[in-house]
């Protein structure tokens, strides 16, 4: 059954080439076919091995496939345990439906199969980072979506904003990847090998405190560019500038997703550090907190979900941070289903309007986009964390779990339930302002419920964001228990009593109907509130915090760099070697005057010069 | 038979049968020159085929003594490190060869030229006595002054002159360190000299003289790197030179130096490489930060990959005198993969100058519109030489950063930040060149890239992929001969290669015997 899980990634990795090389030839319904076909079957293939765990009769098992970088011991491996096909099962479902959902939206795009060449590849990237057995294969698929996501966000190119939003994703990403590769050196340096199984074991008993707490930070910095926290979450809501499908799939349900996913991979390094998960316990509850503060302000569709998702991940982040590993990669499979229902039901609205993006000028779309509607609004409630969709137990769990570890972790629980209301009271507000009240468009735009394609994977991805978080109630935590042979090693959290989480969630939940109730109020009329004063314009803007990078960063390291390109290169370095030569060539033409002719002015010279240095080398060297 | 002896000759014979073509058919020069240029590199793969891996020693020897009182010889041999250098080289000259079509002028003499160089440097990496090795290293440098100065661009002269200068400045030391060792190496065997490379190894050095002669030697490999500050020949004559031989000196001569402290200032003078080896190290990591950094805010497309190539040979220095054995062999694979991806850049270069005639970034815009193909391999070789995983750049650095971190961690980490640099150069190049909407209407309407082009660029294409994907072999081959080095350093100063520093296996290789003529097979 794990024979074949090396196919996870080769089939998709096939998929890109064909349609990169053949695409064209192919023409769209056999290429967008194809696309679907290698993720399908990829999830089909995963699918028996995952409910071997659930049977219980699954072992964790490690699949050598070949050597790689031998000389640090690097080989292409296979890790697959419950953690692995979750997140397999995320990635290659969530991918298909995704995949299916953009046949339709793409339809007519001039680069289509190179669409699809891109995502079967961003595919295929995932499997990597998910599937490895070790941290050198881990960063190569963490390196090779970073790849994808730059090509599917510039993927139209012509517009400038999408290219350098592509560009700004790369390289913020690329910060974080130097920390993951800084992370890599100590490890190797303390480990000698890169192996999970190796350095998971022997970890405990050799790792000192600093080198854990080393360690664990460097690779946070690299979880921070990939899951978009503090300072590093500014490349995700330019990549907006993507199709939405990629918005989807990438920015919501799996690729920012890696973060947290490597943060609980290596959950045994992580508890060596206590003071690592301190902070990025508290970067995850900040992250919450800034992007809830921007997300309620903006008027782009996108931009809301946008970031919505920096949120959700922060408190994806605070979970890994406190040691709930599992309420963390809970929060992460609930949140894919019902994050990638809101950004295709926007697609889906925004396919509708015919491109338009901005919630002023929507409004009434209940009527003509009933799927649409329908769905939406069960991301809608998932996402606000109302009981029974998911998101409120997933949400909930890492609350409690916050809670429960007591001390100043209290004060990360209260921001998380602030920021819970909030998320309540924006994600209202874009319902309301979307689906509800008058229309606000002008006569031009005829707005229509989407095909088959689009709303099938809605209706699918609909029925997970109720259902999901059935599979781990605090009355049976089925989902914690599956994962368990993934966390071999790592403690439980202490102190929670059935009482204490009944008590909490009765909390969150009333907070999240006063959100909603709050946002309810505020849009369900007739004219939008005006949103002005002084937090709603910085709010907007995002506090600016991209301007800021502008100037502290970007523009001082700009003016270094052209400092040393027209000073420091030609003058000084240059000037020195002028002049050295100039001196030569004044002691040239003493020798040219004894000498007749240039030539043999420079020859003498030399060889005269050369019998010195031989003279000199020969003197020191011994050879006298 | 005498294998590499064939392999250094056929260029040159190639030279002469170009030289001897009828003056009115210059139609023959192209078409005959590139099948000339093909025979070395059908050698060159046989010895890549029959190179025995796990050994440790010189392969496919040759030992002929010219005179037995100076001590010279024709030695040629090959091993791990010289290997992948030899098909690097072997490969390039082919697809420059080709690259040159838009040579007009001259077409004769240019090819002439190519050929001689390419007899140079296969010399300069097969050599084995050093009075040979530096006959060879000066006769590069003819035929690339010549390329640079008749058919490079505007600046020529002044490019030129400044590559021939700070060569021959390095030459001057490097032929009296030559000298004088190979005058002490004869003193302590009794007779006048020997420049016998195995006789060298042999001999008994002061502290004193291995600081000198590690210097002679070392100057001249630095600028030949070139490492900082040495390097500002570089963008001038890469910028100046035409297509082909930006090719040839990025892709190889370039790694003559890399190539010379491996086998030179690392073996012959380990006491002193021991000590220096923090300096050289800091200069390679400045040299990584600096050309990074300057990179990002050249106008000129071709200076770009010029100031990068000083960032990436920064990582091969760094990787060579971190002296374990994933940094060195790192290095090697470096050097290969560097010689792949910046040899297709500037061959992508190329053929864009050839349409518009500019190297100004700001000339261009939203070509990926108008040639994909273009555009597509040219992100692909940007991305190679960022390092992406899966890639030829990343296999390398990621052995030079790991294994370096094990003894110089701060100048490391330093140097993984040049990561993060080339991928703002890089991307952001592309961004300017080949995004956004067509500005400039003669873009408009040029054509993407033809068959014959795309046919040029395929093999390194696949190499790229190759070596990213599959390194082992490569990595087989290179691991013991690098692991003899250390071996050598460790036996012959107190310096001590970490544990995970020798994860190799590579236990206690010498330089085995010689084996007389081919003796592999």
């Amino acid at each position: 059954m794990t024979d074949l899980l090396w196919l996870v990634i080769a089939l998709p990795l096939l998929g890109a080439v064909v349609n990169l090389f053949f695409g064209k030839r192919l023409g769209e319904p056999v290429a967008g076919g194809l696309s679907v076909g290698v993720v399908v079957a990829s999830w089909a293939i995963a699918v028996p091995a995952t409910l071997s765990f659930v049977t219980g009769s699954g072992q964790v098992e490690t699949i050598y496939l070949f050597s790689w970088i031998p000389v640090v011991g690097a080989d292409a491996a296979i890790l697959w345990d419950p953690l692995s096909a979750v997140m397999t099962m995320i990635v290659t479902g969530v991918g298909a439906l995704i995949h299916i959902y953009s046949l339709g939206y793409m339809r007519g795009d001039e680069r289509y199969p190179r669409f699809f060449a891109f995502l079967n590849l961003f595919i295929a990237s995932m499997m990597i980072l998910v599937l490895s057995a070790n941290f050198a294969m881990m960063f190569v698929g963490w390196e090779l979506v970073g790849l994808s996501s730059y090509l599917l966000i510039s993927f139209w190119f012509t517009k400038p904003e999408a290219a350098a939003a592509g560009k700004k994703a790369f390289i913020v990403n690329r910060i974080g990847d130097w920390g993951f590769l800084v992370a890599l050196m100590i490890i190797f340096a303390t480990f000698g090998t890169f192996d999970f199984g190796t350095i998971f074991t022997t970890a405990p008993g050799i790792l000192t405190v600093g080198a854990a707490t080393a360690i664990t930070l460097l690779l946070f910095v690299g979880a921070a560019g990939k899951s978009a926290q503090i300072p590093l979450y500014i490349w995700l809501p330019d990549a907006m500038e993507g199709p939405t499908p990629v918005s989807a799939l990438i920015h919501a349900a799996t690729m920012v997703t890696a973060g947290v996913f490597m943060i609980a991979r290596a959950a045994v390094l992580f508890e060596l550090a206590p003071v690592s998960g301190a902070v990025i316990a508290v970067v995850g509850t900040l992250t919450a907190l800034v992007a809830a503060l921007i997300a309620v302000s903006q008027t782009d569709i996108k931009k809301v979900l946008a970031y919505s998702t920096i949120s959700q991940l922060g408190f994806m982040v605070l979970a890994v941070g406190v040691g709930a590993y599992t309420a963390g990669v809970f929060h992460l499979a609930t949140h894919a289903f019902f994050k990638a229902l809101l950004f295709l039901g926007a697609g889906s609205v925004i396919h509708a309007m015919a491109g338009e993006q901005d919630m002023r000028k929507m409004g009434g779309l209940r009527k003509m986009m009933p799927v649409t509607f329908i769905t939406m609004a069960i991301g809608w409630l998932a996402i606000s964390g109302i009981f029974p969709f998911a998101g409120f137990w997933s949400k909930d769990e890492i609350l409690a779990a916050t809670f429960a570890k007591g001390g100043a972790f209290i004060v990360l629980w209260a921001v998380g339930l602030f920021v819970a209301l909030l998320t309540a009271f924006y994600m209202t507000r874009m319902f309301v302002m979307t689906f509800l009240g008058r229309p606000r468009w002008d006569g031009g735009t005829h707005p229509h419920e989407s095909p088959a394609t689009m709303t099938v994977p809605l209706i699918v991805l609909g029925f997970f964001s109720v259902s999901a978080g059935l599979v781990n109630t605090p009355a049976r935590l089925a989902f914690e228990h599956f994962l368990e042979p993934s966390f071999v090693g790592v403690p439980h959290i202490k102190g929670l009593t059935l009482g204490l989480i009944v008590t909490l969630a009765v909390v969150s939940l009333v907070v999240a109907l006063a959100g909603v109730t709050w946002g309810w109020l505020a849009y369900r009329r007739d004219e939008l509130p005006a949103e002005d004063g002084a937090f709603w314009r910085r709010s907007l803007e995002a506090f600016a915090v991209d301007d800021f990078y502008g100037r502290v960063i970007v523009a001082p390291g700009k003016r270094v760099s052209t400092w040393a390109a027209e000073t420091m290169d030609p003058r000084v370095i240059d000037g020195a070697a002028h002049g050295v030569a100039r001196g030569v060539l004044r002691f040239g033409s003493v020798l040219g005057k004894l000498q007749t002719g240039q030539v043999r002015g420079y020859a003498g010279g030399m060889a005269v010069a050369g019998v010195i240095l031989i003279f000199v080398f020969l003197a020191v060297g011994g050879g006298f | 038979m005498p294998v590499l002896t064939i392999l250094i000759a056929l260029p040159i014979v190639g030279a002469i049968v170009v030289a001897l073509l009828p003056k009115r058919r210059t139609e023959l020069v192209y078409p005959i020159a590139l099948g000339m240029s093909i025979p070395p590199l059908v050698v060159a793969m046989y010895v890549l085929v029959n190179f025995r891996v796990g050994d440790a020693a010189f392969q496919f020897a040759e030992n002929v003594v010219f005179t037995e009182a100076f001590g010279i010889g024709w030695i040629v041999a090959v091993d791990g490190i010289s290997l992948f250098m030899v098909v690097l080289t072997a490969l390039l000259f082919p697809i420059s060869i080709a690259a040159s079509r838009s040579i007009t002028s001259n077409v004769k003499s240019y090819m002439v030229l190519m050929l001689i160089l390419e007899t140079g440097l296969l010399g300069v990496f097969l050599a084995l006595d050093l009075f040979v090795f530096f006959a060879f290293f000066e006769i590069v440098l003819i035929p690339m002054y010549l390329l640079i100065s008749l058919w490079g661009s505007e600046n020529r002269a002044y490019a030129s002159l400044k590559f021939v200068l700070f060569t021959a400045t390095g030459s001057a030391f490097l032929l009296a360190s030559i000298i004088a060792l190979a005058i002490i190496t004869g003193d302590q065997m009794g007779t006048l000299a020997s420049f016998d490379f195995r006789n060298m190894l042999q001999t008994e050095l002061s502290s004193t003289a291995q600081f000198v002669l590690f210097a002679g030697f070392g100057i001249a490999f630095a600028i030949k790197v070139p490492l900082f500050p040495f390097h500002t020949w570089l963008p001038d004559a890469h910028t100046e030179a035409p297509t082909a031989a930006s090719v040839i000196l990025a892709a190889v001569l370039l790694k003559m130096g890399a190539y010379g402290f491996l086998r030179f200032n690392l073996t012959l003078f380990p006491e002193a490489a021991v000590s220096l080896a923090v300096p050289l190290a800091v200069l390679g990591v400045v040299g990584i930060v600096y050309g990074a950094a300057l990179a990002i805010v050249q106008p000129d497309i071709k200076r770009l990959i010029a100031y990068s190539s000083v960032s990436h040979m920064g990582f091969i220095v760094l990787g060579a005198f971190a002296l374990t054995t994933q940094a060195l062999t790192g290095s090697v694979v470096l050097m290969i993969s560097h010689g792949l991806t910046t040899g297709a850049l500037f061959l992508l270069v190329g053929m864009i100058y050839d349409r518009t005639h500019t190297r100004e970034i700001a000339d261009y815009g939203g070509l990926a519109r108008v040639m994909p193909v273009f555009a597509g391999m040219f992100l692909f070789a940007a991305l190679a030489s960022a390092g992406l995983p899966g890639l030829s750049g990343f296999v390398g650095e990621f052995a030079v950063l790991i294994g370096s971190y094990l003894t110089l961690p701060v100048l490391t980490v330093i140097a993984s930040s040049g990561v993060i640099l080339a991928a703002i150069y890089l991307l952001w190049a592309y961004e300017r060149v080949f995004t956004g909407p067509v500005t400039n209407p003669k873009l408009k309407v040029l054509r993407d890239l033809g068959f014959r082009e795309v046919a040029i660029m395929a093999p390194l294409v696949v190499l790229i992929i190759g070596l990213g994907v599959y390194p082992k072999p490569v990595f087989d081959r290179i691991e013991p001969s690098v692991g003899i080095i250390l071996d050598r350093i460790e036996a012959t100063t107190d310096f001590e290669v970490p544990a995970e520093g020798r994860l190799s296996g590579v236990a206690e290789i010498e330089y085995g015997p010689v084996h007389e003529s081919g003796g592999d097979n």
